[in-house]
């Protein structure tokens, strides 16, 4: 993963494994990491993707109904 | 003695052996991952969630669940019965259960009645038949909710969870089942049988280890309206002091069983694989041969349906003029079987089919049990029958 990237933020562990899932059946390359402590002071995780890849990420979370806090640019 | 051939019929209980995956999957998380999942952001962090997603993502499958997130962990189906009847009954609120159920139903509700929830306890036949009619019959404008054993501890009795789940969604009604006994050796389809709420036990037909269970909460149970246990950490919404309102977080406080959850998925991917269908004839065939052999020997009282495919492969009996606790120690010393014996934590049921105060003598097969060793409890059982006749 190369290049601007974006993070989506969601509601808990088992959210995140569940999107990073969601994406890698569609190709969407995805990792999650520790979430970044401008965007929230949770210490949770969320899921680190291409920024290219942000509208198809959200598109595939949509249609899983899986909901996010936010999708953002890192 | 360890190491010396034993018959384990005590399945009803825990079962055991387990298959060879669970104690690797138990040692690959202690020995490889060990770290806790999801506090942190960490590999071996983001590794130990998966596994515990990977549980969730086989329960959901094995009972037809259509969102993982929505199986809540807890260490047994005890604590799942009681975060469900203590999560959403309210004093003023009227219950319908049915007089087969284990302590773990009838306890929090006998303190949840103190509190001002009513209590209807539906009375089954001796066999430990349920009427779903005589359910329905109990229904008052005050009941939210109708919980049940799906199948009795005691004599395996199967009720008739799908039928009260149609009468549940006619009336609106949640419907909360106690898989204890069935999850893993029983086809269950939370879907396809009206179950909103689905509490289980993961050291059972599950095949898991012990301090792993949970509840599948179902679309129907507005989850704002389900009271956790407990509150506290759970790695998400770090910044509030208040407690998360999603599922499954805001039911699972404090660091999870991760070792007995990697043991769990293991177990349920096993089931999963072996299939449903195929261990319940496997158990219906050896139920069928011990109800059979029972009831061919003079002096015994066997329990229940009498029909093992109206019930688990768990069965009781007694012998005339042998104490059920004397039963279980000469079958232990001199043949080296283990059962339970006694009242089973289930005093309605034994009430119920006639055997309260002193109980039974209970043989629960399992997945791994054989032919053979039914034919060796039955041997044993004859002689001792014959020796006080």
């Amino acid at each position: 993963m190369s290049g601007e990237q974006a993070v989506i933020l969601v509601y808990s562990t088992g959210h995140a494994v569940r999107a990073e899932k969601l994406l890698q059946e569609e190709g969407i390359p995805s990792k999650l990491v520790p979430v970044p402590r401008h965007l929230s002071s949770d210490c949770g995780v969320c899921v680190r993707i291409s920024l290219a890849d942000a509208d198809s990420a959200r598109r595939i979370l949509d249609a899983a109904s899986m909901e996010v806090q936010g999708i953002h640019a890192i | 003695m360890p190491g010396e051939k034993v018959i384990y019929f005590d399945n009803a209980a825990t079962s055991w052996p387990k298959p060879p995956g669970v104690a690797a999957a138990m040692t690959h998380f202690l020995e490889e991952v060990g770290a806790n999942p999801g506090r942190s952001g960490h590999r071996l962090s983001v590794e130990a969630a998966r596994i515990v997603y990977a549980a969730r993502e086989a329960v959901a499958a094995l009972f037809n669940a259509p969102d993982p997130l929505r199986v809540a962990f807890g260490h047994n189906v005890t604590e799942a019965l009681n975060l469900a009847l203590r999560g959403l009954l309210r004093p003023g609120d009227h219950v319908v259960t049915s007089s087969m159920e284990h302590n773990s139903v009838m306890r929090p509700l006998r303190a949840l009645e103190r509190e001002g929830v009513e209590v209807t306890v539906v009375g089954c036949s001796a066999e430990g038949f349920l009427d779903p009619a005589a359910v329905e019959a109990a229904i008052r404008p005050e009941t939210t909710l109708i919980a049940l054993n799906h199948a009795s501890n005691v004599v395996g009795t199967l009720l008739p969870v799908a039928e009260v789940g149609a009468i549940a969604r006619d009336r609106d009604l949640l419907l909360l089942v106690d898989a204890a006994q069935t999850a893993g050796a029983y086809p269950i389809d939370v879907r396809a049988d009206g179950i909103d709420l689905l509490a289980f036990t993961g050291h059972k037909s599950l095949l898991g280890p012990m301090g792993t269970g949970g509840l599948v909460v179902g679309e129907r149970v507005d989850a704002a309206h389900l009271e956790p246990l407990k509150r506290g950490g759970t790695g998400s919404r770090s910044e509030h002091e208040e407690q998360p309102d999603f599922l499954p977080d805001m039911c699972e406080s404090g660091t999870a069983n991760t070792v007995g959850l990697a043991g769990l998925e293991a177990g349920v991917n096993w089931v999963l694989k072996r299939g449903v269908e195929t261990i319940r004839a496997h158990e219906v065939s050896l139920a069928g041969r011990l109800i059979a052999g029972l009831r061919q020997i003079p002096g015994l009282t066997v329990y229940g349906p009498l029909d093992a495919e109206q019930q688990t492969a768990t069965v009781s009996f007694n012998a005339a003029g042998l104490a059920p606790s004397e039963v279980g120690l000469r079958l232990d010393e001199e043949h080296a079987i283990m059962c339970r014996v006694g009242l089973h934590c289930a005093p309605a049921a034994h009430r119920t089919i006639g055997t309260f105060p002193e109980g039974t003598v209970r043989f629960g097969l399992s997945a791994f049990s054989t032919a053979d060793e039914v034919d060796v409890a039955l041997e044993a059982v004859r002689q001792m029958a014959q020796e006080v006749r």
